[in-house]
């Protein structure tokens, strides 16, 4: 039983429902159901066209759903017979439905739940646990946005930049649970990026990966974070790298620079420094400086701040930190990260021990009251 | 996407506006605010931002480890306490704005008179998750 099979067939068999007349929710529900039924019946009896086998189960379901719908209303039979397959446009209808799942009528949290089940082939349950939501909650999380959508015409060219939105926030903000949200969120970026030919999709892709390849060193097996200067580069997956490099550089040969693509370009001038300080951190601050002026995000120039501390010393990261306002979140970190640099160990001893009050993840808590622990009981 | 707790106090929470002991409302008054907490609880599950309610028991136990081979030790409860957790309920939302607003409409339940209890709830979020993409530190 493949499921990575099962799950990759689950937009176009939609897709075809679809445009064969079925509205998108009732159609959702029927590619599940045939899921479900594949899950049950192909180990012992697996399909020669796996795809074909699902689009028939599901449009039978879609029909016996319809039906026993039509029936209670008035006891009238549709259609009998299954229409012709025609032509499969299997790749305009994943694009399709990417845009519907990210529309931008959807808050971020059903959008990414709607993508998951839809796009992706999840089950309901298994996004509710990746979530940490029960799963009558996430049930009704994605039959609202459903609902939301359903209205929306199929064939809208919509917008790749709310799509990529989504797929980001599926592989950043992800909790880890059975489902490695990570490697999903790179299947579909994946999946877009043979849909649409687009560098900013490209630049997510290789965002992603060369973010993923640095996963094996990110933590210890306790889970404390380790930070990048200490990874243990010989961790790092080589190939998943290559792969990152490759597509970043073919999709910034189009001259069409957006922010994953630089976003990707300064996690590739990471992943070239075999030691931590061979890094090249004055191009870092230049690709620092692009992201400035595409976003102009607190965040991208806090991170700025910390590159050039790397690239001109501690006390002119210090400066560019002193332009930026004290209540972003991890200002205090990079502050007593660069006062450890440059040497003031009081000073950076009680940041770190103020900036645990305030990170917003467990592991960044424990992370940085660690710094302060260091600087707190030295000789 | 962030979980809130929202935490009830039955101590500790600065006054409410309606602040009239639960055992001086009439019936049928206590009915509508179980009935309130209910339909709240119900519609956040609707919309997909419900993740647990409960409520706790006034009285609770202080225990602490005693030592290698030795039971726990017990004490308790100290009616000096200054705060006491009635319950709570946790949310999965899109903003802290969301939260904030969810929290006011639960502050609204009815107290005496029929009329809002405007009590405080303490809203603290989650830890989350740490973010895959750090560049910083």
């Amino acid at each position: 039983m493949n499921e990575a099979l099962l799950r990759s067939l689950t937009p176009s068999v939609l897709g075809i429902l679809v445009r064969r007349g079925a509205d998108f929710a009732a159609a959702e529900d029927a590619v599940q159901d045939a899921l479900v039924e594949a899950v049950r019946v192909w180990p012992a009896d697996p399909p020669r066209d796996a795809k074909g086998w699902l689009v028939t189960v599901a449009w039978r379901k879609f029909l016996d759903a319809t039906r026993a719908d039509a029936a209670r209303r008035r006891r009238e039979d549709l259609v009998e017979e299954e229409p012709p397959p025609g032509p499969a446009p299997a790749v305009d209808d994943t694009l399709q439905l990417y845009f519907l799942c990210a529309h931008p009528s959807l808050t971020p949290s059903s959008a990414v739940a709607l993508t998951l089940r839809a796009v992706g082939g999840l089950t309901t349950r298994q996004i509710a646990q990746a979530y940490l939501v029960p799963e009558a909650t996430m049930a009704q999380r994605i039959s609202r946005a459903k609902r939301t959508v359903s209205t929306l015409r199929f064939d809208q060219p919509g917008d790749v930049a709310t799509v990529l939105r989504v797929l980001y926030l599926v592989f950043n903000e992800g909790y880890s649970g059975d489902v490695d949200l990570a490697a999903e969120a790179i299947r579909l970026t994946r999946r877009l990026a043979a849909a649409i030919d687009h560098p900013e999709v490209a630049g997510l892709l290789a965002l992603m990966l060369l973010h993923h390849a640095r996963r094996p060193a990110r933590t210890t097996p306790d889970g404390s974070l380790v930070p990048l200067a200490e990874q243990d580069r010989s961790r790092w997956d080589t190939r998943s790298i290559a792969e990152g490099v490759e597509i970043l550089q073919t999709a910034l040969a189009r001259d069409r620079l957006g922010e994953f693509q630089a976003q990707a370009a300064i996690a590739a001038l990471h992943a070239d420094a075999p030691r931590a300080e061979e890094t090249d951190w004055v191009q870092i601050v230049e690709w620092y400086d692009e992201l400035t002026r595409l976003t102009d995000s607190p965040v991208v120039r806090l991170n700025r701040a910390v590159a050039v501390g790397e690239a001109d010393g501690p006390r002119a990261g210090l400066a560019a930190l002193s332009e930026l306002d004290e209540s972003l979140p991890r200002h205090t970190a990079v502050a007593a990260y660069l006062h450890e640099r440059d040497g003031d160990l009081d000073t950076a001893a009680r940041l770190y021990a103020e900036a645990a009050q305030r990170a917003p993840s467990l592991a960044e808590v424990d992370h940085l009251t660690r710094q302060a622990a260091r600087l707190n009981s030295r000789e | 996407m962030a979980k809130y707790l929202l935490l009830k106090h039955y101590r500790g929470a600065p006054a409410a506006v309606n602040d009239v002991p639960m055992d001086q409302w009439a019936p049928e008054e206590i009915s509508a605010h179980v009935q309130y907490m209910k339909d709240f609880a119900d519609r956040l599950e609707g919309t997909g931002e419900f993740v647990d309610g409960q409520a706790l028991a006034p009285e609770g136990t202080w225990v602490r480890y005693d030592g290698e081979g030795r039971p726990p030790v017990t004490d308790g409860p100290f009616a000096e306490t200054k705060d006491l957790i009635a319950g709570w309920m946790v949310i999965d939302v899109d903003s802290y704005e969301r939260a904030v607003e969810l929290a006011g409409e639960l502050s609204a339940a009815p107290g005496a008179g029929g009329k809002p209890i405007h009590e405080w709830l303490e809203l603290r979020p989650f830890l989350a998750p740490s973010p895959t993409v750090t560049e910083c530190h």
